[in-house]
């Protein structure tokens, strides 16, 4: 029998397998992204541009260089000035380059922007570097109680419409799950012509430390096994699944080949590793790869494309299992462990 | 002529850009003032700019300048055209190598931005005294008076010393010119390829030392030989002069601009003459052009070259008429028959009249002169004086002009209001912060007038003494004609005071003319800030007739997110007032030096500065000036009233920027200067300062012993003590176990206080009802000033410190009970240095000697008007000096030399005089330890009764025995300085310190840069960092300095960071001064140079020991008499990425955005670093005690 066939498509980009690192410091270091290529990655989403980050860096070199000069006579000055600096976003295009050139697969770049303008700037400059497509990363914690939330879903649509109108390349956005409707934001994007939606994107939340009584954060890490991170994607993928017309990439939870397998069946054109790869290293996508091949084959599966949306809620027995009545049976069925005597 | 372009550029940059592109190999090391024009060498290197043969030269950076010096003569004789840069102690350094490349005659071309020479104090500002030091080496000296000059001069030296085969000091004078921004036409390539001959490049190289053609160079020669051998050089001495003056007239013929060895400038039939050079000249020119106009017979004599020194070219450029000389030397040597160039204008006169070559009817009465002593203004009014006393039947010898002698009597009067500036230049002043950004944005506004304009212009800015909280006033200089004036604006068209609080306590309208125009940054809108000025502002602006403008700077730069930096917002305001450029050109022009100052930095920060010009005009508004006073303020006093006769007849003069005023006979004669003079200064810097909260404090003392100016104190005494506290003082039950009757509180002192907010950082108490709440919380300042103000006052005067005979000194919560005998320093807010001498001057202050390197810390700590070491209500406190940048160590000992061998007389005297005062008194003495203060107490009181019996016995034993009485209690020695001393420039000395064995203690602040000179790489920089000199990043490791010390096996070594461990601190302080022997303890210092907010400069100390950075060692030799092994390591194995600390600081995180891929390079090789070195430690730290025990450890 032939091996399955991983191929699949995303954001019009044909993939040797839908197993895909998703942006994370991995995706910083060109030497990291030679190895995931080689280790069998299909495509790499870069770290994301943050152009909050480009204003706060540009702002700390301009203070220290200016709040330390000028203020004694023999130190009017306390650092050297290079004639010019590799700021972002230069620094980070320079990256995507650097990125295309060192590897095959398709280089996939992120950003986040704060303003319109800025949005619509590094999008063009990083196509114009040479992106193979663009993520835009939905990452804001509104917090302020007089913008309602129509106001901000319409300007996430509003600006997926701009950037996608002002690049010639695929453009993808990834999604918070914190929405009243899921289901309504994915198709305003997909009717502002997105090519793809990225489910879901997990904040970094903050935690305490009981001890010195401060606020920590923490990269919030999945582990194998822990269902509970891949239990939300799976369910939305499912969903929207012939729902919107949009490919999709699941981002999440994803530890190993059954965690793909189950997104992939749910719907999504890929599946985007990020802690696997952290806590394992970039050689273990050969494992999840193989054990993805294994399993298709054990079950006798041609290709990822056979199976893909096969458990959506259109093709599953049980519909409404995705829907609002499953909580009360899942709670329904939930048995209390034994205590420990 | 083509049209003449202009730039503006200051002194140091005009000479670097002509040495930089003539050299192959530049050695350097930092040295105020020339500093800038090695970092400009390096950043030009660095970014890759060639010398006109297309090749970028070498730099390097050495240990010191005689090291710099041995470098440049090895690149010479191997045929290297090569320079070096220096000023000062650093050409004093340099000297025995001048002797020797003069000897080899080798062409070379050293650019000295002169400065004076370290004698009763240090001075950084500029002079001749440098350069007058080094005239005996056989070089030849040229100098520059102007920044035009800097740079024509620099070039006429490098051609001149090529054919000459004398190498050239090529000096200008230090800040005066070094400093200064003119406006000036730059020479290109073309005119350096000109002016540079290629044969007698390649000539010099020919002569180089090669295997190729060997000889040999640097014999030792013999009584038969040497003498004749120093005559063969004659020739080409006799010839320099000529060579010189050829390349002067080769230059003119290219640029048009003719210099001679001797300019001449004045009346031709000049009856009285100054001769004189260096910037003054300027002065004297402009003064004698303006005097010779208005008929007076008078003319100056500029002399360029002073060495080889052309007697007869001299006489020929005097006058025939001349009648009557001044010489001016910006030097002093005293005890001698004149200053240098006096002697040698007698000479050449002398000389010429004896053999009949001289043109004067009858030998002119010749007078010498010293004036601009340590960048002493010189001005007009003083050349009028000088001009005056020549027309004197007996005109004074030996004067000095510009201060007041009244001790021998040797000044000239003179006006200081006497003016020869142009009608049409316009002058303006500019009172400002250090970080406001005010100087910033000055020099790029002089740049536009200089660049964009048809007009001259000039820029000098003029800083304060103070680390932290500068202030600074820039002078600006515009019009019509050229501009010489090299001294400051006396009287100025246009005043701009950038902080409002500077009209509270200083003269800001003292140099306006009247009809001038006010810019003030004000709180207050034009309707309400008239009552709010002092009644002296308002009287000056009333009887000036000044034009008032206000605009609230402050909240416009709050606004555009610009913070504390109003520059941009004033420098629009000053453009819209002055008129100097339409007011669209004007907006245009600042813009587009924003973007080219600021471009780089970001778009985000240019848009910022964009839209602070925008904002500023709608908010400038005119004040209609009331024709009465409303005010009854005064001026606040420099000192308050209750200060001791010397601080304020003296110390309050400086304070208030009248230290010119001060005459002769109140200043020390030996530079003593007496101790605690920072607690009278009161500076008012903070904006917020700590308030404390006894409900929740724990009293652990962590805030006292971290506060920088010792600010924070703390104290437990007896609840009778509170008689007479303020209203509202607190206090709260003493939480220690020894003194449970007793009370506690802690205070802070409002006015000394700078905001630096790093006691509320490391308080480790948080209000369990409100997290962000501490036990001490940063509240405004204002509102608290008065009360806390009182509050202080009754806490440090009348509250009594503790017995510290009851203290655990190890303990920090004990330790921070003991006076600091370190207080309120000029340190920068938030410094790392000064909390490690603040609790050295708290645990042994009171009998404590220290050396101090030079650096930060004897800037803020010596550099007057105030010193922040003090003395305890006995009158006891450290004993502070400083020599030398390169011979602490040695000093130091000499310290610890004296007292061992004077402890040792007094002890031998103590036995002859056994029966004279008592065998058990004096045996008591003998025998008497002083470990601990119990008996350090006992002693003193021992020593009071010994000094009472010796005043009955009239014997020279006994008189001698008084005087060294004090001796019999332990003096603690301590040798202080950073790491540019320790690591580089002091090492060979620290370390024949530690290996001599004797009893000192080694206090390294390692901010791992040269921060007082500006941020230069030392050895101590670490791989990866950013410094000047290091643009690229370090390239190398770090000197691990304290393994080093180990290796002695006798010396103490600690390695700490207060902030990781304070614990560790203390006890590294009390071990290193327990141990009988060397003891070197080097401390985590951070500094303003690692570029982050220095509040959380103790959570980087942390970060810098979890990454294994900065490893906390303890290496005792006492430990082996135990079995144990001597190194103990005191902190766990890196637990964090070095990453995670580096990238903190900017010093790191600059690279990243400059070069991403070597920052990347660099930090995994330092992260190897790191993981190699801890293995080491930890194998030192785990592996048997040696079996040898520590060899010679003390004496």
């Amino acid at each position: 029998m032939t091996q399955p066939d991983l191929s699949t498509t995303y954001l019009g980009l044909h993939l040797d397998s839908p197993l895909v690192p998703s942006a994370s410091p991995l995706s910083r270091n060109v030497d990291t992204i030679k190895q995931l290529a080689e280790h069998g990655a299909a495509a790499v989403v870069l770290n994301s541009l943050f152009e909050e980050q480009i204003t706060m860096e540009s702002h700390l070199l301009d203070h220290y260089l200016a709040t330390t000069a000028e203020s004694s006579w023999e130190a009017q000055t306390y650092y050297p000035e290079p004639d010019e600096y590799v700021l972002h976003p230069e620094q980070y295009l320079e990256h995507v380059r650097r990125a295309k050139e060192a590897v095959d697969i398709p280089i996939i770049a992120s950003l986040n922007g704060v303003s319109a303008g800025g949005w619509i700037r590094y999008a063009k400059l990083i196509a114009e570097a040479g992106a193979d497509a663009l993520e835009l990363n939905i990452y804001y914690v509104p917090t302020n109680p007089f913008v309602s939330s129509a106001e901000i879903e319409q300007n996430t649509i509003d600006l997926a419409r701009q950037v996608k109108e002002s690049v010639t390349i695929p453009v993808a956005v990834k999604l918070s799950p914190f929405y009243t409707n899921v289901a309504g934001i994915a198709h305003q994007l997909a009717m502002a012509e997105v090519d793809g939606l990225v489910l879901f994107n997990r904040f970094n939340q903050p935690d305490f430390d009981l001890e010195a009584l401060d606020v920590v954060i923490r990269p919030l890490i999945s582990h194998d096994g822990d269902g509970e991170a891949l239990r939300l994607p799976l369910r939305w993928i499912a969903i929207l699944h012939e729902m919107v017309p949009i490919d999709i990439a699941a981002t999440g939870g994803v530890h190993t080949a059954q965690d793909a397998l189950k997104l992939l069946m749910a719907g999504a054109n890929v599946t985007m590793m990020a802690s696997a790869l952290l806590l394992r290293g970039p050689a273990y996508l050969r494992t999840v790869r193989a054990d993805l091949l294994a399993w298709l084959e054990e079950h006798e599966y041609e290709s990822v494309s056979q199976l893909r949306g096969s458990m959506s809620r259109h093709k599953v027995a049980e519909p409404a299992a995705f829907e609002r009545a499953h909580y009360v049976r899942t709670v329904g069925t939930f048995t209390m462990p034994i205590p420990a005597p | 002529m083509a049209e003449e372009r202009y730039v503006m550029i200051d002194g140091n940059e005009a000479a670097a850009t002509v040495a930089h592109r003539l050299s192959e190999v530049i050695a350097i090391y930092p040295i105020t003032p020339s500093s800038t024009m090695g970092e400009l060498a390096d950043q030009w290197s660095a970014d890759r700019k060639p010398n006109i043969w297309g090749s970028i030269p070498h730099v390097i950076e050495m240990q010191s300048e005689g090291g710099a010096a041995g470098t440049i003569h090895g690149a010479l004789q191997t045929g290297a055209l090569a320079t070096t840069f220096t000023a000062s102690q650093g050409l004093l350094l340099m000297i025995p190598n001048l002797y020797k490349i003069a000897g080899e005659l080798t062409s070379t071309v050293f650019h000295v931005a002169a400065r004076a020479i370290a004698a009763q104090g240090l001075s950084i500002f500029g002079d001749h005294s440098d350069v007058m030091a080094a005239r005996q080496t056989g070089w030849a000296l040229l100098s520059s008076g102007s920044v035009q000059e800097a740079q024509d001069l620099a070039l006429i030296a490098h051609a001149a010393t090529l054919k000459a085969r004398v190498p050239f000091i090529h000096f200008f004078d230090g800040f005066r010119t070094s400093h200064e921004v003119m406006k000036i036409v730059p020479l290109d390539n073309d005119d350096l390829q000109a002016l540079i001959d290629g044969d007698l490049v390649r000539a010099h190289r020919q002569r180089a030392l090669s295997p190729e053609r060997p000889v040999m160079r640097g014999t030792a020669q013999n009584p038969d030989t040497y003498f004749q051998s120093r005559e063969t050089v004659n020739p080409y001495y006799l010839a320099c002069p000529g060579i010189v003056q050829e390349a002067m007239d080769r230059f003119a013929a290219r640029t048009g601009r003719q210099y001679q060895l001797f300019d001449y400038v004045g009346a031709p039939d000049a009856e009285r003459v100054i001769v004189i050079m260096g910037s003054g000249g300027e002065t004297v020119e402009e003064t004698v052009l303006a005097l010779h106009a208005a008929g007076e017979k008078v003319g100056v004599l500029r002399v360029r070259l002073f060495r080889p020194f052309a007697s007869e070219r001299l006489v020929a450029a005097l006058p025939a008429t001349t009648q009557a000389i001044a010489v001016l030397d910006r030097t002093k040597e005293p005890g001698s028959a004149g200053e240098p160039l006096y002697q040698d204008v007698v000479a050449a006169i002398s000389e010429a009249i004896a053999g009949d070559a001289a043109p004067f009817a009858t030998f002119p009465k010749i007078v010498g002169g010293r004036y601009g002593l340590a960048s002493k203004e010189f001005t007009p009014g003083m050349v009028r004086a000088v001009f005056a006393n020549l027309a004197e039947q007996r005109p004074k010898n030996h004067f000095t002009v510009g201060i007041t002698d009244d001790l021998t009597h040797t000044s000239l009067p003179f006006d200081p209001t006497f003016s020869v500036e142009p009608a049409g230049t316009v002058r303006c002043l500019f009172w400002g912060l250090g970080a406001d950004g005010t100087v910033g944005a000055n020099k790029n506004s002089i740049k536009i007038i200089g660049e964009d304009t048809d007009l001259f212009a000039q820029g000098y800015f003029v800083y304060d003494s103070k680390k932290s909280g500068s202030m600074t006033i820039s002078h600006l200089r515009f019009g019509p004609a050229p501009i010489r004036a090299p001294y400051l604006i006396s009287e100025a068209d246009f005043i701009a005071c950038h902080q409002f609080n500077f009209l509270e306590r200083h003269d800001v309208l003292a140099t306006a003319r009247d009809g001038g125009t006010f810019l003030l940054n004000s709180p207050h809108n034009a309707a309400t800030v008239w009552d709010h000025l002092p009644r002296p502002v308002q009287e000056t602006i009333i009887t000036k007739h000044l034009h008032f403008y206000v605009i609230n700077g402050t909240r416009v730069a709050r606004e555009t997110g610009m913070g504390a930096r109003i520059n941009t917002i004033m420098q629009t305001c000053f453009f819209a007032l002055s008129g100097v450029l339409p007011h669209d050109e004007a907006i245009a022009a600042i813009k587009q030096a924003i973007a080219k100052t600021y471009g780089k930095r970001g778009e985000s920060v240019v848009q910022m500065n964009y839209a602070a010009v925008d904002q500023t005009l709608a908010n400038l508004e005119q004040m209609s000036v009331p024709d009465h006073v409303s005010s009854n303020d005064q001026l606040i006093a420099p000192v308050p009233a209750a200060a001791p006769n010397f601080v304020q007849r003296v110390t309050a003069e400086m304070i208030a920027g009248r230290g010119d005023q001060l005459p002769v006979s109140v200043l020390p004669a030996d530079g003593s200067y007496p101790t605690g003079t920072t607690q009278w200064e009161k500076r008012n810097l903070a904006l917020e300062i700590p308030e404390w909260d006894p409900s929740i404090c724990i009293q652990c003392g962590k805030c006292v012993m971290v506060c920088p100016h010792a600010v924070i104190r703390e104290k437990v005494y007896d609840p009778a003590c509170l008689d007479g506290a303020p209203e509202g003082f607190l206090s709260t039950p003493a939480k220690w176990r020894e003194f449970p009757d007793l009370l506690y509180t802690l205070q802070v002192s409002p006015e000394d206080c700078t905001g630096c907010a790093l006691c509320f950082e490391v308080c480790p108490v948080k209000d369990k009802r409100n997290s962000r709440r501490k036990a001490v919380n940063m509240v405004p300042q204002a509102p608290r000033r008065e009360v806390e103000a009182a509050n202080w006052d009754f806490f440090f005067n009348h509250l009594p410190e503790v017995d510290r005979s009851r203290l655990t000194f190890s303990s920090v919560k004990d330790s921070q009970l003991l006076q600091p005998l370190f207080e309120f320093s000029g340190a920068c807010s938030g410094c790392g240095e000064t909390p490690y001498l603040k609790l050295l001057s708290q645990l042994f202050g009171d009998r404590a000697m220290i050396a101090n390197a030079t650096g930060c810390s004897s800037i803020y700590g010596g550099n007057l008007p105030t010193t922040p070491w003090t003395h305890n209500r006995e009158g006891r406190g450290p004993a502070w000096s400083n020599s030398l940048f390169e011979d602490n160590a040695e000093f130091g000992l000499g310290f610890r030399l004296t007292i061992d061998k004077q402890t040792e007389y007094a002890n031998e005297l103590l036995h002859r005089l056994r029966d004279a005062i008592g065998a058990d008194l004096a045996d008591s003495l003998r025998a008497g330890t002083t470990a601990d203060e119990t008996t350090i107490y006992q002693q003193r009181q021992r020593i009071d009764q010994l000094k009472e019996r010796l005043t009955a016995v009239d014997s020279a034993d006994a008189r001698d025995l008084l005087s060294l009485a004090d001796l019999l209690v332990r003096r603690s020695i301590w040798i202080v300085g950073g790491d540019g001393w320790a690591y580089d420039i002091g090492y060979g000395g620290l370390d024949h310190v530690l290996a001599s064995g004797r009893n000192v203690n080694i206090l390294v602040l390692d901010t791992e840069v040269y921060s007082n000179t500006g941020g230069q790489m030392s050895k101590a920089t670490p791989r990866g960092a950013v410094a000047k000199f290091a643009a690229a990043g370090k390239q190398l490791p770090k000197k691990d300095l304290a393994l080093l010390a180990t290796e002695y096996g006798n010396v103490y070594v600690a390695r700490i960071a207060m902030g990781a461990n304070d614990t560790q601190t203390v006890r590294a302080f009390m071990e290193a001064e327990a141990y009988d022997g060397p003891s070197l303890i080097i401390a985590y210092s951070h500094c303003i140079a690692h570029g982050y907010d220095l509040r959380h400069g103790l959570d980087q100390q942390k970060k810098a020991v979890l990454s294994g950075h900065w490893p906390l060692f303890r290496y005792d030799p006492r430990l082996l008499d135990q079995g144990k092994h001597p190194f103990q390591l005191d902190c766990k194995a890196p637990s964090i990425p070095l990453s995670d600390y580096l990238y903190a600081e900017m010093r790191y995180r600059m690279l990243t955005q400059s070069n991403p891929t070597e920052a990347q390079r660099l930090l995994k090789l330092a992260q190897e670093d790191v993981q190699a070195r801890w293995k080491r430690y930890e194998r030192l730290a785990q592996s048997d005690a040696p079996a040898t025990t520590a060899a010679g450890a003390g004496q």
